[in-house]
Formats: structure tokens, sequence, C-alpha cells
């Protein structure tokens, strides 16, 4: 068997360590290095003292009330009850959160997709393009990025104005519940340039002599499109989709400066992780919170596995075949 | 098929790239001429350019906030991103080297274990941590910034090291080996200068990271003069009264400055590290 090639950005995680232990020739083993562990050693403290030790204690303090100050006190599934039959606020960052996700996350990987095609030529100028695009994605995470886009969509903000001038007389955008999640999710879009950038590298790998001979046969620039750029592409639209998804659900610097630190108008804005946040570090609900962040990461687990899984039907490797 | 000439094409390329270009670099270019305009001038008028320019937002910001001057909270956001960048540097290349280059028992199963702390939400942690650090009496230091970078708590960065070090001839260090190099100078003297591009990816986005980082710093910082720029700029957030507004904007526009420098100095490698490494802004 020939060593797994994995289709470029999109790296199979897994595969190098298994692929090289299973190329080896049986009776050539490598010899054990016991320095290895020399090496490992701040990774493995971190490991068991920052990671694995609390995720114990995590799942541990969601099925009890605590507040830091006084011992644990057992209450077994009241915590998770208590978010789906008592917390209005708890069920309002879960809408808002998945509204966020189910729209930013396509739209942003739409618009990088769009952009990339853009740029995929050999026209000059696409490397000042394309930093350009990717400027953003570095600035955007940031307390200052957030403070701008509060400014730009408040009454009165350039936003506003523009809308204005073209007869869309909008509230103050931040301020109003109708809109208020809608810019934070433009925030998340003007960062596409990330996905943009692996798209763009995807992208290059496509042999231009596909295009051109589906071209001869007469196939329009939208049948290449979907016969073989999304084929081709779609390892790298599975990785970005997993990245994004995950990023998406985790977002909380734009939530808390554009929802003034307390979840926007009417609790708009008011994300899953913002909540997590007020419960745990406001109120000190220290229970409440770890059970909230577990409910995260089941929801993150499974959906990933979801997209894992339908994977098979929509992602095409060019050696699916050698692939488990 | 429209058959365009070939530089009518390429204009109308050029002209819809400027276009996305103009709406994306909008929002930058309009903080960096809010910073100097007059305070009443910065929601007031739609035009970027100021009537005049106004750099009392710069040195009215940068006394900053109850009696802590804005220099402070550079001073701190720069010490602890300096020191994440050493920490993650450190511990990851070890990790990595070991990951990509030495063979040893539990290998496999631990570097699986690695990948999926890629995925891990920070929250899962984050309480028992806090309270590890409250126990230690180490809430509002810096230590709970800076040690899970020391341990190697982001395993993104040891993924990203591994993934380069595997492009390195094996040759090179089991021929090192073979003469009699141990494996610590193995490590030291050939593979790490070799992975200087992956090194220097993992210093830039740790910087970054570090210096965009508010959630973690919210949490373990309380007293004024511990705080790092993000939480300096909060301050503002919580009084947003529009004269506020010119400091603000003017402080927000420094706050950004050493990425941009960063990215000015190395836009090549950091687009090429995001590629190549699927890594995220």
């Amino acid at each position: 068997m020939t060593t797994v090639r994995t289709p470029d950005p999109p790296v199979a995680w897994d595969t190098p360590v298994r692929a090289r232990r299973r190329d080896r020739p049986p009776g050539r083993r490598r010899k054990s290095r016991p320095e290895a562990f020399a090496f490992l050693t701040p990774w493995l403290l971190g490991a068991v003292a920052l990671t694995v030790g609390p995720m114990v204690v995590s799942l541990y303090l969601s099925f009890t009330d605590y507040d830091l100050f006084t011992s644990p006190k057992w209450v077994g599934f009241g915590n998770f009850a208590h978010m789906v039959t008592d917390d209005d606020r708890y069920l309002q960052s879960v809408k808002v959160t998945l509204i966020y996700v189910l729209v930013s996350v396509p739209l942003k990987l739409t618009v990088s997709l769009l952009v990339a095609m853009l740029l995929n030529t050999r026209r000059g100028g696409g490397g000042f393009y394309r930093a350009a695009f990717y400027a953003p994605s570095l600035l955007g995470a940031s307390v200052a990025a957030a403070l701008v886009w509060r400014a730009l969509f408040m009454g009165g903000g350039p936003v506003n104005e523009v809308l204005a001038s073209v007869g869309w007389h909008t509230p103050s955008w931040v301020d109003d519940p109708r809109f208020s999640l809608a810019s934070i999710v433009l925030l998340g879009v003007w960062q596409f340039g990330a996905p943009m950038v692996i798209f763009l590298a995807g992208l290059k790998q496509i042999p231009a002599e596909l295009h051109e001979a589906a071209a001869i046969d007469g196939a329009g620039a939208v049948r290449r499109f979907r016969h073989i750029t999304l084929p081709m592409l779609s390892p790298v639209i599975f990785f970005n989709l997993v990245m994004e998804a995950i990023h998406a659900f985790q977002a909380f610097t734009p939530a808390f400066v554009i929802g003034g630190g307390r979840g926007g108008p009417a609790d708009a804005d008011l994300f899953y992780t913002l909540y997590l946040f007020e419960v745990g570090f406001q109120d000190f609900r220290m229970g409440y919170a770890s059970a909230m962040a577990w409910v995260l990461l089941a929801v993150i687990a499974i959906v990933t596995a979801i997209v894992f899984k339908t994977a098979k039907l929509w992602v095409f490797y060019d050696d699916a075949g050698e692939r488990r | 098929m429209t058959v365009l000439p070939r530089s009518a094409r390429s204009a109308a390329w050029h002209v819809l790239c400027l276009v996305i270009v103009a709406v994306v670099l909008y929002p930058l270019v309009w903080l960096a001429f809010a910073s100097v305009k007059p305070p009443d001038e910065i929601l007031s008028r739609l035009s970027l350019l100021p009537t005049r320019f106004v750099f009392d937002g710069y040195t009215k910001g940068w006394e900053g906030a109850a009696d802590v001057g804005f220099g402070c909270f550079f001073l701190n956001s720069f010490l602890v991103a300096g020191l994440s960048v050493a920490a993650n540097v450190f511990s990851c290349s070890l990790a990595a080297f070991a990951f990509a280059r030495l063979n040893f028992r539990f290998r496999g199963a631990l570097f699986a274990f690695m990948i999926t702390t890629l995925m891990l939400p920070y929250h899962v942690t984050l309480i028992p941590q806090y309270v590890i650090f409250q126990q230690a009496g180490l809430v509002n230091t810096f230590v709970p910034l800076i040690l899970p970078k020391l341990l190697a708590t982001e395993a993104f960065f040891v993924f990203l090291i591994v993934q380069f070090m595997r492009g390195i001839p094996r040759e090179l260090d089991e021929a090192a080996i073979i003469d009699g190099c141990s494996v610590y100078r193995t490590f030291w003297h050939v593979v790490l200068p070799l992975s200087k591009p992956a090194l220097v990816t993992t210093s830039i986005f740790t910087f970054i990271w570090t210096w965009n980082d508010f959630f973690t710093q919210m949490v373990y910082l309380n007293d004024t003069e511990k705080f790092t720029v993000p939480l300096g700029l909060r301050l503002f957030v919580d009084t947003s009264s529009e004269s506020n507004f010119g400091a603000m904007f003017a402080m927000s526009a420094l706050a950004l400055v050493p990425i941009v420098l960063f990215f000015l100095a190395f836009q090549r490698l950091l687009v090429e590290g995001v590629s190549t490494s699927g890594l995220k802004g």
C-alpha cells in the first residue's frame, strides 16, 4: 500500500501516524525511545492538570450546586432539568446561538468560496487582494473591532445613514432586538478571509485540464462548478464547515461588546457563552455553568459527528478506495 | 459565452476586487479617521474625512480610566503576549518533536487524545481551572494566562509543529543519532533550527490571539492596574456616553496597531501558514 496522501489543506488528522506504522515492514520496528517522555513532560502535565482533571471535576460539578465558597451540593440532574424547564434566558441563549451558527456559517462559507474563486486566477495583484481580505480575520476577534462595529451600526452611524439615503429607514441596529443579532452575523461574515485562504489553496489543487476538458465537451460555467469544482473541493468545504461551526458555537467577544455586556436589547444578543459567563462569574453558580459547558460540548460533538457521518455522502477524496 | 477582450476582462476583475477591498477595509479606515475627528462629528457626519483633525482622543484616551493610564494596559498586554509566545513555542515544540520524531509507548493514543482536545470547547475546563487558580491564590495575576501555555494546552500549535516536522527528511536526525548525537542534541541542533517557519507561525498566531483574547483575561484579572488592552477598552463600553467616543476610538485604533504591524511584516507567511495548516485567524 502506498502512503496515504491527504488532500493538502484539510489534513486528515490521524492518518500520518497510523499510515507510517502500517507502512513499516514487520520486524523492523523503530526502537522505542524513553527520552520521548522528557519531551512530553510539559504537555503531559498540562493534559492531566489542566485538561483531563478539570474535565472530570467539571463533569462532577455539573451535577451540583457550587458557589465557589461553600462545598458543592449534589443535585443530580437538577441543573439540566432547570435549563429546559425553568430558565427562559437559557433557552433564549440557545436560540440566539443556533440562529447565529445556522445563518453566519453558511453565509461566511459562501462568501469565502465566491471570493476565493474570484482570486483563483493568474492575474497580477492577487497577493494584495488576498492579504487585504484576510486582514479582518485577525482583527475581527478583538474588542476594538467590535467597538467599531457597534458604532457603525448605531443609530446615526454610517450603516443607518447609507440605508436611509436609499430610502430604507432602519432603527439603531444594535439597540433593536430585530436587527441586533444581524449586525453580529455581519461581523462574523466580515471575517471571511481565513476560510477563503483555505478554499484558495484547495482550488489551486484542482487540475486546470479538468475544466478545459469539460469546457470542450460543452459544459458551461455553472455545470463545471457543480460537477468539478464542488466535488473536488468537498474535503476543503468539509474542513471549513467543521472549523467554522465549532468557532461559531463559541463566539463571545462580539456578543459581549455589541450587546453592551448584558446580552443586548431584550436579550437578542445573549449568546450561549455570554450567558455561561454571567451564570458562572457574575452569579457564581459554578455548578450550573459547568452543566452548561457540558451541554455545549455535547452539542459540538453531535454536530461534528453528524458532519463526519454525512461526509461519506458528499466528500470525495482522490484516493477514496485506499481510505479506511 | 460573451467574448470580451482580455484587457477589458482583466480591468473588470480588478474593479470588482477593489470594490470588495473597499467594503472589507471600510470599517478599519472609518476607525482611523474617527479617531482624529472632533467628538461631535464621529456619528453625525457621514463623511470619512474630518472637517479638522483633532488628537484629543489620543491624549484623553491615553490617560486611561480609574487613575490607570492606557500605557499600563499596553505594557500588561505586551508582557502577557510576550511570555505566552515564549511559553508556547517552548512547550509545543518539545511535545511536537516527541510526536513527530520519536517512537514511544502509547504514542498513537496520546496523539489521538491531543487531536481530540483541538475540538474541546474551552468552557468545559474553565471552571475547574478557575477553582484551581483561585485556591492557589493566583487569580488576579498573569499566571493563569501564561501557565496553560507553558504546559502546551494549545493543541493547535503542537499539531502545527508536528505537521511541519514531518516534512523534514528523517535521514537527517537518524544520521545524527547514529553518529552519536543524543536525542536532546538532535532536537536542539538539527530539528529545531529546521522548524523555524513553523515556530515563527506559532509565535505570530500566539501573539495575535493572546493580544485579542478577551474572555480569559476578563475572567482572571480584577484590578484595573492588571488590565490588558481589551479590558481597558471595555471600560469605555461601560461608560459609553458620546463624550467618550473620541478616546474610545483613539485607543481602539492603537490597540489594533501591533496586529497590523505584525500582519504587514509577516503577511506572506501568515497567509501561507493558514492555507497549509488550516489555522484560523
